[in-house]
C-alpha cells in the first residue's frame, strides 16, 4: 500500500506539473493575460485603411499599452473600417479630442493603434467615438507614390 | 444433447482447420463429471487447441461442443464469460500476471468477479494458497518462483472461484521429479476434495496414467484410442501400445523426431 | 508480374492490419466508461507511461530550448533583432518542437515499453489467461494504458515547451546578454494563446492518441514469441515517429493554412 501511495503522489505531482506548465505558457509566454482583463470601456474609431491591424492588437499612448482592439468591422455607408477598442478602466482621463493613428512597430513589425491626447476638458467614456484618425501607412502605397513622384520629376525635367 | 447429465463436456464431430492444415478431423469426446480425463498424443496434435476450443477462445470449423449443456461456439460473449468463471485453466507457463505478487495473482479473479470485501478475499486467497502449499510464498513476485511453484500458484488461482472444471495444459512438462510428484498429488486431491471435473492435456504417459480415469489418444486429428489407462496399455492398436509404453521402435511416423526424443528421455527417467 | 502480385499482397495485408487496428481502437474507446469506474488502474498506468517519461522530456526540453536560444541569437543578431529571441524560441517550441519532439521521445520511451510489455504478456499467455478467467484484457490491460498515454502526452508536451522556454531564457538572457524584459515582453506580445498555444495542445493530444494507439496495437497484435515482440517494438518506434511527423504536417496545414 505504501507503494500505491507513492505512485499516486507522483502521478498527482506529474499532473500538477503539466497543468502548471500549460499555465505558464498561457500567462507568461502568450498574450492571454493581456486580454484576460476584457472589462474596460469601449471606444471606437473609423479609419480609411487599417492595414494589418488585427483583433487583440495593442492600443497605446506614448508607448504604454492601455488597451486592445476588441472588434473590427466595415461600415458600408462610409466605406470605412470601424475599429472598436477596449480601454483599461484605470485610464479614464483621455480627452475627447484624442486622435488615433495606426503605427507599425519597427519597419516590418506588428501594427498597433497609438493615441495622441488632445486638450479637451471632457474625457472619453464608454461608447464614444474618436473622430480624429490617421490610417495605416501601407508600405506599397508609399513606395508607389515615391516611384511615381520620381518618375514625374524625371518627366518634367 | 441428452448425455450432458453424466458428461460435463461433450464434443461431436469437431473439425478445426488452421489455414489449410487440419488440426482436428471430426473427433467425438465425452468427459464425465467428477472424473479426471486425459487427452494424450504426440506434440503438435493440437491438444492445447482443444482446450482453447472448449474455453471458447476459438471457434471450430465444423462440429460443435457442449460444456455443462451450453453450446460453447454459439454462446454470446456475456454468457461465455459467465461460463468461463466456472472453468479454471492452468496454462503451461502458469500465465501468472508478472506485475502482481503471488497473493494478488490468486486474488485477481476474486477481486474482478466476486465483489467480496477485502478481508474475505484475503481469507479465501490464504485458503487456496494453503491448499497448494504455498501460503508462505504469498509475498513473492512471479519472477522469484520456480516453474513448479508458478504452476502451483496458477492452480490456486484457477480454483479461486471454485470452478466446476479445470483444464490442465501440459502440467508436467519441464518439471523435476519432485515438483512433478507434487503436481500429480495436487491434481488428484483437488479433483477428489472439490468434486471437480479435470481435463489434462499431456504427453507424459507415466504421470498422466497414474491419475487419469479415462484417456483419449489423439493422433493426426483423429481419436486413435480411448479407455482406462490399463485398457490402453493392452490396446490392440500397435500405435497406441507404442505411445503408452514409450518404446522407441514401432509404427510411429517420425514427423517430429525431436519430440519423440524428449518423450523417450522422460519415460526413461520415470522408470528409474 | 510477380512484383506486381507481391505489391498487391502487401497492400492487402496492410489494409487488413489497418482494419484490425481500427476495430481495436473502437473497442478501446468502448472500454472508457468501465475504466472510469476503476481509476486506480489508470493512475498506475499514468505513472509508468507519463511520470517515467518525465526525466527524458525535461532534459531534452531544456537542451532543445538552449540550442534554440544560441542558434536563434546568432541569426537574429545579424539583423539587430536579438530582442525577438523570446518570440522565436517560444513560437518554435509551442507550435512545433514541443508537441513533435515530446511525441517522438514519448514514442521511444513509453511507446516501445508499452509494446514490449503487452507483447510479452501475450507471449507468456497472460492475456489468454485473463480471457479464460472471464476478464477482458482489452478493458483490464490495454484500455488503461491507452488512456494513460492519451492523458500524459499533452502534459508532457506542455512541460517540454515550458522547460524549453526556460532553456532559451538561460541561453539568451543568461549567457548571451539579451535584455530579459525584451525577451518576455516581445514573447507575450507575439505569441497568441489560441492560435499558437491551444493549437500546440491540440497537436499533442492528436499525437498522444496516435502514438499510444500504435504502441498498444503493435503489442496486442505481436507474434507471441520473443522475436515477434522485439520486431513489434521496433515497428512501434518507427511507425509512431513517422506518424507523428506526417500528422504534424497535416495538422499544421489545417491550422495555420487557412488563416
Amino acid at each position: 500500500m505504501q507503494n500505491t501511495r507513492l505512485i499516486e503522489t507522483m502521478v498527482g505531482a506529474f499532473v500538477v506539473a503539466g497543468i502548471a506548465a500549460l499555465f505558464m505558457l498561457a500567462m507568461k509566454v502568450s498574450n492571454l493575460n493581456a486580454f484576460a482583463n476584457v472589462d474596460g470601456y469601449e471606444v471606437s474609431a473609423q479609419f480609411e485603411n487599417i492595414g494589418g491591424l488585427k483583433v487583440l492588437s495593442a492600443v497605446s499612448v506614448g508607448g504604454v499599452r492601455i488597451g486592445r482592439v476588441s472588434a473590427i468591422d466595415f461600415d458600408q455607408e462610409d466605406y470605412e473600417a470601424v475599429v472598436t477598442m477596449t480601454i483599461d478602466p484605470k485610464y479614464d482621463r483621455l480627452p475627447t479630442d484624442t486622435s488615433a493613428s495606426i503605427f507599425t512597430s519597427g519597419l516590418l513589425g506588428e501594427q498597433y493603434i497609438g493615441f495622441e491626447p488632445g486638450g479637451e476638458e471632457l474625457f472619453l467614456k464608454d461608447g464614444d467615438q474618436i473622430t480624429l484618425t490617421q490610417s495605416a501607412m501601407v508600405l506599397e502605397q508609399i513606395i508607389g507614390q515615391f516611384i511615381f513622384s520620381k518618375a514625374s520629376e524625371g518627366a518634367s525635367e | 444433447m441428452t448425455d450432458t447429465i453424466d458428461n460435463l463436456v461433450v464434443v461431436r464431430g469437431l473439425t478445426f482447420k488452421f489455414g489449410s492444415r487440419v488440426i482436428f478431423d471430426g473427433i467425438d469426446l465425452d468427459l464425465q463429471r467428477g472424473k479426471v480425463t486425459a487427452i494424450m498424443g504426440p506434440s503438435g496434435t493440437g491438444k492445447t487447441t482443444l482446450l482453447r476450443l472448449i474455453g471458447g477462445q476459438i471457434r471450430p470449423t465444423a462440429g460443435t461442443l457442449y460444456v455443462d449443456g451450453h453450446e460453447v461456439p454459439r454462446l454470446p460473449r456475456g454468457e461465455l464469460f459467465e461460463l468461463r468463471k466456472r472453468m479454471g485453466m492452468l496454462f503451461q507457463s502458469g500465465a501468472l500476471l508478472t506485475d502482481l505478487s503471488v497473493f494478488d495473482n490468486v486474488a485477481f479473479p476474486l477481486r474482478e468477479h466476486s465483489g467480496l470485501p477485502e478481508a474475505m478475499v484475503r481469507d479465501l486467497v490464504l485458503m487456496k494458497l494453503e491448499a497448494v502449499g504455498l501460503r508462505g510464498a504469498q509475498r513473492l513476485m512471479p519472477s522469484e518462483l520456480s516453474g513448479g511453484m508458478a504452476r502451483r500458484v496458477a492452480l490456486a488461482r484457477a480454483i479461486a472461484l471454485d470452478p466446476m472444471m479445470i483444464m490442465y495444459d501440459e502440467p508436467f512438462t519441464g518439471q523435476d521429479p519432485i515438483s512433478m510428484g507434487v503436481l500429480v498429488k495436487l491434481i488428484r486431491d483437488l479433483n477428489a476434495v472439490l468434486g471437480l471435473t479435470s481435463i489434462i492435456v499431456s504427453h507424459d504417459v507415466a504421470e498422466t496414467s497414474a491419475i487419469a480415469d479415462y484417456i483419449y489418444v489423439l493422433s493426426q486429428g483423429k481419436v486413435v484410442g480411448q479407455g482406462t489407462p490399463e485398457a490402453l496399455r493392452e490396446s490392440d492398436s500397435e500405435w497406441v501400445r507404442q505411445f503408452m509404453q514409450g518404446t522407441p521402435d514401432g509404427p510411429v511416423p517420425f514427423h517430429y523426431p525431436a519430440d519423440d526424443y524428449a518423450e523417450e528421455l522422460l519415460s526413461n527417467e520415470a522408470r528409474r | 508480374m510477380n512484383a506486381l502480385q507481391q505489391l498487391g499482397h502487401n497492400a492487402l495485408v496492410a489494409l487488413q492490419r489497418l482494419g484490425r487496428a481500427s476495430l481495436f481502437l473502437w473497442a478501446l474507446l468502448m472500454g472508457l466508461p468501465s475504466l472510469l469506474l476503476r481509476l486506480p488502474l489508470l493512475i498506475q498506468q499514468v505513472f509508468s507511461v507519463g511520470v517515467l517519461s518525465l526525466v527524458i522530456v525535461v532534459v531534452a526540453g531544456l537542451f532543445v530550448g538552449m540550442v534554440l536560444g544560441l542558434q536563434g541569437y546568432y541569426t537574429l543578431v545579424d539583423f539587430g533583432a536579438e530582442e525577438s529571441l523570446g518570440v522565436m524560441v517560444a513560437l518554435s517550441l509551442v507550435r512545433e518542437l514541443g508537441p513533435v519532439v515530446a511525441a517522438l521521445l514519448f514514442a521511444g520511451r513509453a511507446g516501445s515499453a508499452l509494446t514490449a510489455e503487452i507483447g510479452l504478456m501475450k507471449a507468456t499467455e497472460q492475456l489468454s489467461g485473463m480471457e479464460m478467467m472471464a476478464v477482458d484484457p482489452l478493458k483490464r490491460v490495454i484500455a488503461p494504458r491507452f488512456f494513460a498515454g492519451v492523458l500524459s502526452m499533452p502534459l508532457l508536451a506542455a512541460i517540454f515547451s515550458a522547460v524549453g522556454v526556460m532553456g532559451g531564457y538561460i541561453a539568451g538572457v543568461g549567457l548571451l546578454g539579451v535584455d530579459a524584459g525584451a525577451f518576455w515582453s516581445q514573447m507575450q506580445a507575439r505569441v497568441d494563446f489560441y492560435e499558437d498555444i491551444m493549437n500546440g495542445v491540440i497537436k499533442s493530444i492528436a499525437f498522444g492518441i496516435v502514438v499510444t494507439w500504435i504502441a498498444v496495437f503493435e503489442g496486442y497484435d505481436a507474434v507471441p514469441t520473443s522475436e515477434g515482440v522485439s520486431r513489434a517494438t521496433t515497428r512501434t518506434v518507427v511507425y509512431a515517429s513517422l506518424a507523428v511527423l506526417g500528422l504534424d504536417f497535416v495538422l499544421t496545414a489545417l491550422m495555420f493554412g487557412e488563416v
